[in-house]
């Protein structure tokens, strides 16, 4: 068996090797290898602070006295984390987008870097962090003692003193030196990482080999245990549904709220990507620690004396089995535990205590003096976060001191939980709702830790420590509505249950109230809408105009506080970045934004706020400020649209262009067909004129042959002159120069007239009609319209290429009016002609054939034009077709006929 | 502050795939809130009949369900290269 003694050396042997870890990591990150200390695994292991010395031991010992209840303290942060996508990813970006350094700073940050909020929350997180603190320096002496007393010495109480005091001075020792070495809190602490790391296998492996020595061991196998669960004397499951709900949600809140749990999960995240692992291998993690609990338990009250502490489970029952080897296996894995949560809390805090409380108030003291310009903020820094962590850890101590390290501490973890969450309300309404304000935030926070110290708190020290029976049980003063433990009248709830509800459902309603009637301050709604849309805009908009400030002065406060060498490569970065020579830059509104997120990193939000707003003359953003900058916005916005409108019309112009020089083109090609055709039109006939003339006038034929040429020269004459006719027509149309002569009468003599006049009577074209359809009075010029549908049909007779040729007329009606179709049976148009045909001078088919100039079709659109009405090709069809849409019908016009 | 990108209505098969996956991350909270409200009805249905081995191994199989789904979500959702890209219509 093991001594004592033995059991020191190991303890300090496992220090020491803790100790040589941090150095090599901080070695390592020094020299710039620090890839492997920044993977997803690190950061999962070192989540695990959140199993404290508490779960370690404790949870055995919950699960002997509560059963399944104990599991609600790792379900909760099990749901927080597999649903990452929800708060953590939201939170882990606004950290690293403003730089923050605390849950305090997050508070403080999202309402206007206020400095008292920050102040609040610092003050909740020592009060309720400080017993959780001593909860583990208690139990770390416990399990010394545990092999004390094997033996054979009893300890008594000074013995339980000397060893908290101890343990506390080593992991001060620790945390100074490598928690508080570098000040800029987001470069993380790759030290105190991997010892927590390190810590976190440990414990892991500690738990898991004590569960299976007692599974397999002990038991004899899983099927074994299940059935020595169900004879245990243990109520795996308790009547009180409320527990469990509470202690869910409460396990979850404070894994968000707890100033440790913030530090690993939000300040010392090196990457968001390391979630995606972290949300299904932390759950996996706080699984496997609790997959054994309930079996040491069980064994343990199995096999234990009655009346042992079901707390010391872990380490008691490989001891009586005679197995020492796994027992200090085990109380490393205790020691790892309480030491790692520590560390993590004592760093948290420190940071929290020095950037609200410390530095804020050194500030205010040497505001005339021009602080940020004399005296080294740096080491003034450094040590108000060393004596911070040095504060907490006697404060740790002293409670532990004055509680007496019995049971009253052991209830203390569940209140300390509740105490932390006060901060939930705030950091949920700062992330997700933009009218959440400070006002109504401190209200919030002072409400939520008015209630439960009141209900939790004080009385945890027991009945008559600070709250006496009588005031327990009849309230302040008698008032029976504010008894601690059924305020408003409500008894009979569990006391936890009890301090969660009210706690957290005043502290939520005081912040909503005071958020809709306060107005916040320009700061605030800056930061509460880069919070809020935090994934929208990562550039933020300036929240310093017109600085009245010198780089030289900035550069001096910034040495100060991040260092010569960091503070000059940043200016110089900025300068390069600007194109100008040297180390300084212009100080533009978007420079010192910059450089106040920077000096965040190290000091908080708020006091990095308060130095440049001494240095600058605090000419910070204002109301007008922001709506110029959404004006802005808005300008551009409205800018780019018009830009883009713009740029559409001029496509859409230059395809209109387009395609009218297509048509020109072709236009032109066929203008000078035509010339040389109407060359060709005019020469033949003219030709045939001059030489039958000059037959003629050589005058050596018969009376017969005479009359035959000069009906040849007048037939000529009489197609040029149509030639010359149809000339002429087509310019006076198109000249507006036509006069119309308005008409009355039906359609159908309109067609028939029409008919005639085509030149049917060869009877080669067969025509088809409706009359029924055709009965429309018009009122329109009447000869030009039939000289559109002579031109139709006898285009229909020229050029209808079937063996039977038919010509199918029809009157349509449609929301537009009446329109009359000339359908043909032939071969119609082809499709790149169809545009063409309406022009002057086109002519699709073989022109001799014809014996027209291709004016036909031109003169037809210009009547319909200059009628009202118009005529197209329609597509589709057998044949060639044309509708002609005639011209509206006028409505007095049409009253006259009815 | 007007956002001046404007958005995509419809994306290409495999966006839409991811931004289901993802939607399921969202939901698997939810499931294992509804599955561990289970228990609450034990101790109403069954004041005097103690749940036993079988109330543990529930709790602990819901909880290993939550974390294979997590796992594999996790895992889907990752192959996405332009995860963040996409984060401005996720919500």
């Amino acid at each position: 068996m093991m001594s004592f003694n033995a059991l020191i050396v190991v303890a300090l042997g496992y220090v020491v090797f803790l100790f040589g870890i941090a150095f090599f990591a901080e070695r390592r990150a020094a020299r710039g290898h620090s890839n492997w200390l920044s993977s997803p695994w690190i950061y999962t292991l070192s989540l695990s602070i959140y199993c404290t010395a508490w779960t370690f031991y404790g949870a055995v010992g919950y699960a002997a006295r509560s059963g399944l209840e104990f599991v609600t303290i790792y379900l909760g942060p099990t749901l927080v984390m597999v649903g990452w996508w929800w708060v953590v990813r939201r939170l882990v970006r606004i950290g690293r987008a403003q730089r923050i350094t605390s849950i305090a700073d997050l508070v403080s940050s999202r309402f206007g870097k206020s400095t008292q909020l920050g102040m609040i929350v610092t003050v909740i997180s020592v009060i309720a962090g400080t017993p959780y603190i001593a909860l583990q320096l208690q139990s770390v002496t416990l399990s010394f003692a545990v092999f004390a007393q094997i033996e054979g010495v009893s300890w008594d109480q000074p013995d339980f003193n000397v060893t908290a005091m101890w343990v506390a001075i080593g992991l001060a020792v620790f945390t100074v030196i490598f928690g508080t070495r570098n000040l800029d809190a987001n470069e993380r602490h790759h030290g105190v990482v991997i010892a927590i790391a390190v810590e976190a296998i440990v414990k892991l492996f500690a738990l898991v080999a004590v569960g299976v020595f007692v599974v397999w061991g002990i038991a004899g196998g899983p099927g074994e245990m299940l059935t020595r669960i169900d004879n245990s004397d243990i109520e795996l499951w308790n009547n009180d549904s409320g527990r469990w709900i509470s202690l869910i949600f409460l396990s979850g809140a404070a894994f968000l709220c707890l100033p440790r749990m913030f530090q690993v999960l939000v300040v010392e995240n090196a990457d968001e990507r390391h979630l995606h692992v972290a949300s299904w291998a932390f759950p996996l993690y706080l699984f496997m620690m609790s997959l054994f609990v309930m079996p040491i338990a069980v064994i343990g009250l199995d096999l234990m004396p009655q009346g042992s502490n079901p707390d010391l489970f872990v380490v008691t029952v490989p001891l009586s089995q005679g197995q020492g080897g796994l027992a200090v296996l085990s109380f490393l894995g205790g020691f790892s535990s309480a030491t790692s949560m520590v560390i993590v809390a004592t760093i948290a805090l420190a940071t929290m205590v020095s950037n609200h409380i410390v530095v804020p108030v050194w500030l205010s003291f040497q505001a005339n003096q021009h602080a940020v310009m004399s005296g080294d903020v740096r080491n003034v820094i450094l040590l108000s976060r060393r004596l911070s962590v040095a504060g907490i850890m006697v404060l740790g101590f002293l409670y532990y001191r004055i509680s007496g390290g019995g049971t009253a501490l052991a209830a203390i973890g569940l209140i300390s939980f509740t105490g932390a969450v006060q901060i939930l309300p705030a950091m949920i309404a700062g992330m997700f709702w933009r009218g959440a304000t400070g006002v109504g935030a401190a209200a919030g926070l002072l409400t939520g830790l008015a209630i439960w110290m009141w209900t939790l708190f004080l009385p945890s020290f027991g009945v008559d420590a600070v709250i006496s029976q009588f005031v327990l049980e009849n309230g302040p003063l008698g008032l029976s509505w504010l008894r601690p433990q059924a305020l408003f009248g409500v008894a009979g709830l569990d006391p936890l249950v009890h301090g969660i509800m009210w706690s957290m459902l005043l502290n939520a309603t005081m912040l909503i109230i005071c958020s809709l009637v306060t107005f916040p301050a320009p700061l605030e709604r800056l930061q509460g809408a880069q919070f809020v849309n935090v994934f929208e805009h990562s550039s933020a908009a300036p929240a310093w105009t017109g600085a009245a400030t010198g780089a030289e002065d900035l550069l001096i406060m910034s040495q100060r506080i991040l260092g010569s060498t960091e503070a000059q490569a940043l200016f110089e970065q900025e300068a390069v970045r600007q194109g100008k020579v040297g180390y300084l830059p212009e100080v533009t509104p978007d420079f010192i934004e910059r450089l106040e997120r920077e000096l965040a990193g190290s000091v908080g939000a708020a006091t990095a706020h308060a130095m440049i707003g001494q240095l600058i003359g605090g000419s910070s953003v204002s109301v007008e400020d922001l709506i110029a900058v959404a004006d802005e916005a808005a300008q551009i916005l409205e800018y780019s649209n018009r830009l883009e409108a713009k740029s559409k019309e001029q496509e859409q112009t230059a395809r209109a262009l387009r395609a009218a020089n297509d048509k020109l083109t072709a236009l032109s090609i066929q203008k000078d067909a035509f010339l040389s055709q109407i060359s060709h039109e005019l020469r033949t006939p003219m030709t045939s004129i001059r030489s039958f003339s000059d037959i003629l006038r050589d005058g050596e034929m018969g009376e017969e042959g005479h009359e035959r040429y000069a009906g040849i020269i007048h037939d000529e004459a009489v197609r040029l002159t149509r030639l010359l006719d149809d000339l002429l027509d087509l310019s006076v149309l198109e000249n507006g120069q036509v006069v119309l002569h308005e008409q009355t009468g039906q359609l159908s003599d309109l067609l028939d007239r029409a008919m005639r006049a085509a030149g049917l009577h060869d009877g080669v074209l067969k025509v088809s009609r409706e009359r029924v359809d055709e009965d429309i009075t018009l009122t329109a010029d009447l000869d030009r319209l039939a000289q559109v549908f002579i031109n139709l049909i006898s285009n229909a007779r020229k050029y209808c290429d079937a063996a039977e040729p038919h010509l199918r007329i029809s009157v349509v009606k449609d929301k537009h009016g009446y329109a009359v179709d000339f359908v043909d049976n032939g071969s119609g148009i082809a499709p790149e002609n169809q545009d063409l045909i309406f022009e002057k001078f086109s002519r699709v088919a073989d022109g001799s054939k014809a014996g027209g100039a291709g004016l036909g079709l031109a003169i037809c659109r210009e009547i319909m034009h200059r009628l009202g009405g118009e005529v197209v090709y329609l597509q589709g069809q057998d044949g060639a077709a044309f509708r002609v849409r005639l011209p509206k019908v006028k409505k007095t016009a049409a009253l006259e006929q009815t | 502050m007007s956002r001046q990108t404007t958005k995509t209505v419809f994306l290409e098969k495999a966006g839409y795939r991811k931004r289901r996956l993802r939607d399921a991350a969202k939901l698997v909270p939810f499931l294992g809130i509804v599955l561990l409200a289970i228990p609450l009805a034990w101790s109403g249905a069954a004041p005097h009949e103690s749940i036993g081995s079988s109330g543990l191994l529930y709790v602990f199989g819901v909880w290993l369900l939550l974390i294979v789904l997590a796992a594999m979500l996790s895992i889907w959702v990752r192959s996405d290269p332009d995860i963040d890209g996409q984060d401005r219509d996720a919500k």
